[in-house]
C-alpha cells in the first residue's frame, strides 16, 4: 500500500451496508410475487399495465432525473406500485401517462428522491383517477379465458373510446356500497375478487410485506397502526349497525388497503421519521379509509388516505421528536 | 437500580470483528531505533518541555511538565539523546511540537530506582499529587488527566465508582487483554481510586463478549471492598461515559453536566491497571497496550508498546501490511483518526491500530437521505440526526445549537445506520468548531 492509495476517511469507517439502493432493490425484489399474483388473476393484460406504467416512470426519471439516479431503483418501485393500483382493463398509454405524472410531479418537481411530499405512485393514481374516471373504475368481470386481455388494452390516446365489449365487474368494495352485496372473506384473502391489479392478494402480499418489515426496510410500526386503527374503527361502527356497516375484517382485506399499508404507507420519504409519529401517521390512514368508504361519495378511500396524511407528516414529525437524553426538552424544539 | 434489560435504549450492533486478536496474549514491543512525544497527547493543555536538544535521558525522565493543572506531564519511554524538538506529524492530523529522542542502541533500558513511590501509606493528596507526576491519563481514547478524575471538588461528593470495561469499539482488544491477564491490577487500581475518591463502592461494567475477562473480574473481586461485576449487552456505544452510568445504576447525567454531578466518576479498566502499575513498578506512564488488528495487517497482536512509537515501527512488528490494505485508523473503527502519514507516534490515548482492508472499508458513495429514520433509532442520546444533518449542510449551525448539537457525542451511530451514508458525524464535527467560533467571536 502505497501513501497514494491509502485512504484518509472521517470516522465511522464501518457501515452497516444497508445502503439506499439495496434498500430499494430489495422492495423491488419483494413485489416480484405480488406482480406475479397480478399475472395469475388478470392475465397478459396485467403485464401490458404494468409495464407501461413503469416505463412511463423510468423514461421521465431518466429524461428529468439527476444523471445515474435510475439505478437507485427508486422510479423502478414507483412505477411497478403505480400499476399495481391500477385496473386491468387500463388502456396502456394511460398508465404511462400515470407513471410518467407519478415520477415528474409527484417525485422530480420536489427535487428528486427524498424531497417529495406525497408518494409518486399515489399521486399518478390521483392523477388517472381525476383524468380518466370511468376507464379507472372499470374492473373487468373475472371468468373470462386467462388470455383474454381485459379491456381496450391498446386505445389509442384521446380517440373517442368505442363502446366498450368487454364484460366488466365489480370489486367487493363496490358491490358493498352500492349493492349491499358481500363477498366471502377467503376469496378476499386469497385474491380472487375484482379489483386493482396487484391489490387483490392480501395475504401474500402481507408476507411480502413482513419479509422487508423483518429486514428493517419498512417500518412495521405504519401496517400495524393501520390495521389497528381500521379494526377498531371499523369495528365500533359494526357493533352499533351490523346491517349498516361491513365487518372489520371485510374492511381490512377489501380493496386496496393491504398493498396500501404494507408498501404505500410505508414509503420512508413520505412518511414520519419518528417512531411516535408513525403510530400518528398509521392511525390516521386506518381511520380515513374507514370514514371514506362509510361516508365518502367513493368506494374506496386508501389512496385518499395516504395522500391526506402525506401532508401532515411535516406537522407530526415537529409534535413527535425524541426527549433528548438528559433533559426534559424534545430535539425539534 | 441497574438497567433490567443490561443496556440503554437505541445504539447499534457493527460486527465486533474482535476475534482477530481477543485471544492473542499481550506480547512487548522490542524499543524502536527513535521514539517521538508530542507534548499535547492528554485532553488540557500541552506539556512544556523541560529538556533541550542533545540531552542525555533516562527511560522514566520527565520530558517535559504538566502545564498547570488541567494538564499531565510526559516522561521518556527510553533512554536516548533528545535529537530534537520540533513540528512532527501527530495522530489528530496536524503538525504539532514534538520531542524527538534517539534511543541509545545498547542501552539495558535497566531498571532505575522508583520514581513513583509505593502506594500504602500515602496520604490522598499525596496519592493524587503521585498519579500526577506519572502522568497517567485516561487509556480509553479520550485522555482526560487521571489526577483530575481522582480530585473531584468538594460540592461534589462520590458514592460510585463505575470502572469501564465495555470496550465497546469493534476490533478493540486491549481491555480485554487486561481484564484477563492483569486481573490483580484492575482490582489495586479500583482500591486505590476508591480511597482516593472516598467513594464506598465500585461497579465493573463488561460486554458479554468477553466471558473470559468477566471470569477474571469476578475471580480477583477483593474480600473486604464493595465491588461487583455487571455483565452488559454487546451493543455500541455502550462505553460512553453517561450510557455506561444508565445502565449500571441507572442515572441519568444532566445534558452539559458531568458524572461527578450524580455522584458518579467513570474509568477505563487500562487506565485502572495503569494507576496500579505505576505504583507497582515506580515508573510513569511510559508504555501502553495497543491491539494492531485489522484485515489489512499480516500479525494482528495485542502489544505492549513505548509512547512515541512510530506507527511504521509497530507496523513492521506485526508483518506489515496485507496486499488489500487501504485504510490505517488510530483508535476504533467508530470514532477513530484515519492516518496519512506511518511517522505519526503512538500516544497515551492510542487504543489501537486498525489496518482496514479493501473489503473492510466502507463505501465512498452516497445517496439523498431517503428519511428513513433509522438515524434516529440509532442515537443514543436521542437527537434527530436527520434535521441536524441537513442544518449542518444548509450551514444554520446556530439552528443546530437548538438542536442539541452540544450533546451529540459523535459516537458516529447514526452514520452508521444511515443507508445513503451521509457523512453526519463528519458534518457534526464540522459544526461544532463553526458554533465555537460563533461564541468566541
Amino acid at each position: 500500500m502505497t501513501a497514494g492509495e491509502r485512504l484518509v476517511t472521517a470516522s465511522p469507517h464501518l457501515a452497516s451496508g444497508h445502503t439506499t439502493p439495496r434498500i430499494m432493490w430489495t422492495v423491488v425484489a419483494s413485489l416480484v410475487p405480488v406482480i406475479g399474483a397480478a399475472v395469475w388473476f388478470f392475465g397478459p393484460s396485467a403485464v401490458f399495465v404494468i409495464g407501461a406504467a413503469t416505463a412511463g416512470a423510468l423514461a421521465t426519471e431518466r429524461v428529468f432525473g439527476r444523471a445515474g439516479s435510475l439505478m437507485d431503483g427508486s422510479g423502478l418501485i414507483t412505477g411497478l406500485l403505480l400499476g399495481l393500483t391500477l385496473p386491468a382493463g387500463l388502456p396502456i398509454w394511460m398508465a404511462f401517462v400515470g407513471g410518467a405524472f407519478g415520477i415528474g410531479f409527484g417525485k422530480l418537481i420536489f427535487g428528486g428522491l427524498g424531497q417529495n411530499v406525497f408518494n409518486p405512485a399515489l399521486l399518478g393514481r390521483a392523477f388517472l383517477q381525476a383524468a380518466f374516471p370511468v376507464a379507472m373504475t372499470t374492473w373487468p368481470a373475472e371468468q373470462v379465458s386467462w388470455w383474454t386481455l381485459r379491456g381496450d388494452t391498446f386505445a389509442l390516446p384521446l380517440m373517442a373510446g368505442k363502446a366498450a365489449d368487454v364484460v366488466t365487474g365489480a370489486t367487493p368494495l363496490g358491490l358493498m356500497k352500492f349493492e349491499q352485496q358481500g363477498t366471502t372473506l377467503s376469496h378476499l384473502m386469497l385474491g380472487n375478487t375484482g379489483g386493482s391489479l396487484g391489490e387483490t392478494a392480501g395475504i401474500l402480499i402481507t408476507l411480502c410485506g413482513l419479509y422487508l418489515a423483518l429486514r428493517n426496510y419498512l417500518n412495521w410500526r405504519i401496517p400495524a397502526s393501520i390495521f389497528l386503527a381500521v379494526l377498531v374503527f371499523a369495528g365500533l361502527l359494526h357493533q352499533l349497525d351490523p346491517g349498516r356497516f361491513p365487518a372489520p375484517l371485510f374492511m381490512l382485506f377489501s380493496g386496496g388497503l393491504m398493498l396500501g399499508a404494507w408498501y404505500m404507507a410505508t414509503d420512508m420519504v413520505t412518511s414520519p421519521v419518528t417512531n411516535g409519529g408513525t403510530w400518528v401517521f398509521g392511525a390516521g390512514v386506518g381511520f380515513l379509509v374507514v370514514v371514506i368508504r362509510v361516508w365518502g361519495g367513493l368506494a374506496e378511500g386508501v389512496m385518499y388516505a395516504i395522500l391526506l396524511m402525506n401532508a401532515l407528516v411535516p406537522f407530526i414529525n415537529r409534535a413527535t421528536q425524541p426527549r433528548v437524553l438528559g433533559t426534559r426538552e424534545r430535539s425539534g424544539a | 437500580m441497574p438497567s433490567l434489560w443490561h443496556t440503554f435504549r437505541h445504539g447499534v450492533h457493527p460486527p465486533d470483528h474482535k476475534e482477530l486478536t481477543a485471544s492473542v496474549p499481550i506480547r512487548r514491543l522490542p524499543f524502536p531505533a527513535e521514539i517521538v512525544l508530542p507534548l499535547r497527547q492528554h485532553a488540557g493543555k500541552p506539556a512544556r518541555p523541560i529538556v533541550r536538544e542533545g540531552d542525555r535521558v533516562e527511560r522514566g525522565d520527565t520530558v517535559a511538565e504538566a502545564d498547570g493543572q488541567f494538564s499531565a506531564p510526559i516522561h521518556a519511554s527510553a533512554a536516548g539523546r533528545v535529537a530534537a524538538i520540533e513540528f512532527w506529524p501527530h495522530p489528530e492530523g496536524v503538525h504539532a511540537p514534538a520531542i524527538r529522542i534517539e534511543v541509545e542502541r545498547y542501552s539495558p533500558q535497566a531498571l532505575r530506582p522508583r520514581i513513583i513511590p509505593e502506594w500504602e501509606g500515602l496520604t490522598r493528596e499525596e496519592l493524587i499529587a503521585a498519579v500526577r507526576e506519572s502522568g497517567v491519563v485516561g487509556l480509553g481514547g479520550a485522555a482526560f488527566p487521571a489526577h483530575i478524575k481522582l480530585s473531584p471538588p468538594p460540592e461534589c461528593p462520590i458514592d460510585t465508582l463505575v470502572v469501564n470495561g465495555c470496550e465497546c469499539e469493534p476490533y478493540l482488544t486491549t481491555d480485554h487483554r487486561t481484564m484477563v491477564e492483569y486481573p490483580d491490577r484492575v482490582q489495586l487500581g479500583i482500591r486505590i481510586m476508591l480511597s482516593c475518591l472516598g467513594a464506598k463502592r465500585a461497579v465493573v461494567g463488561i460486554e458479554r463478549n468477553k466471558p473470559d475477562a468477566i471470569a477474571a473480574i469476578t475471580r480477583t473481586l477483593p474480600a473486604d471492598l464493595d465491588v461487583s461485576v455487571l455483565d452488559l449487552r454487546v451493543k455500541y456505544p455502550q462505553g460512553a461515559e453517561k450510557l455506561l452510568i444508565q445502565t449500571v445504576l441507572g442515572r441519568q447525567v444532566p445534558s452539559g453536566k458531568l458524572p461527578m454531578h450524580v455522584g458518579v466518576v467513570v474509568q477505563n479498566v487500562a487506565s485502572l491497571a495503569t494507576i496500579a502499575e505505576v505504583f507497582e513498578t515506580g515508573l510513569p506512564l511510559i508504555e501502553r497496550i495497543v491491539t494492531v488488528t485489522g484485515r489489512g495487517i499480516r500479525n494482528p497482536g495485542n502489544l505492549i508498546v513505548p509512547v512515541g512509537t512510530k506507527l511504521r515501527d509497530l507496523l513492521d512488528a506485526c508483518g506489515g501490511f496485507t496486499s488489500d490494505a487501504r485504510e490505517v485508523v488510530f483508535g476504533g473503527p467508530m470514532m477513530g483518526v484515519a492516518q496519512a502519514d506511518l511517522d505519526v507516534p503512538i500516544t497515551k490515548g492510542t487504543t489501537g491500530v486498525i489496518v482496514l482492508s479493501e473489503d473492510e472499508c466502507k463505501t465512498q458513495q452516497s445517496w439523498a437521505c431517503i428519511r428513513c429514520g433509522h438515524c434516529l433509532d440509532a442515537c443514543p442520546v436521542f437527537l434527530n440526526p436527520q434535521i441536524l444533518g441537513s442544518l449542518a449542510k444548509a450551514g444554520r449551525f446556530e439552528e443546530m445549537n437548538a438542536h442539541h448539537l452540544a450533546d451529540c457525542m459523535l459516537c458516529g451511530s447514526c452514520t452508521y445506520v444511515c443507508p445513503s451514508n451521509i457523512p453526519l458525524s463528519q458534518l457534526f464535527v464540522a459544526a461544532k468548531a463553526q458554533v465555537r467560533k460563533l461564541k468566541v467571536a
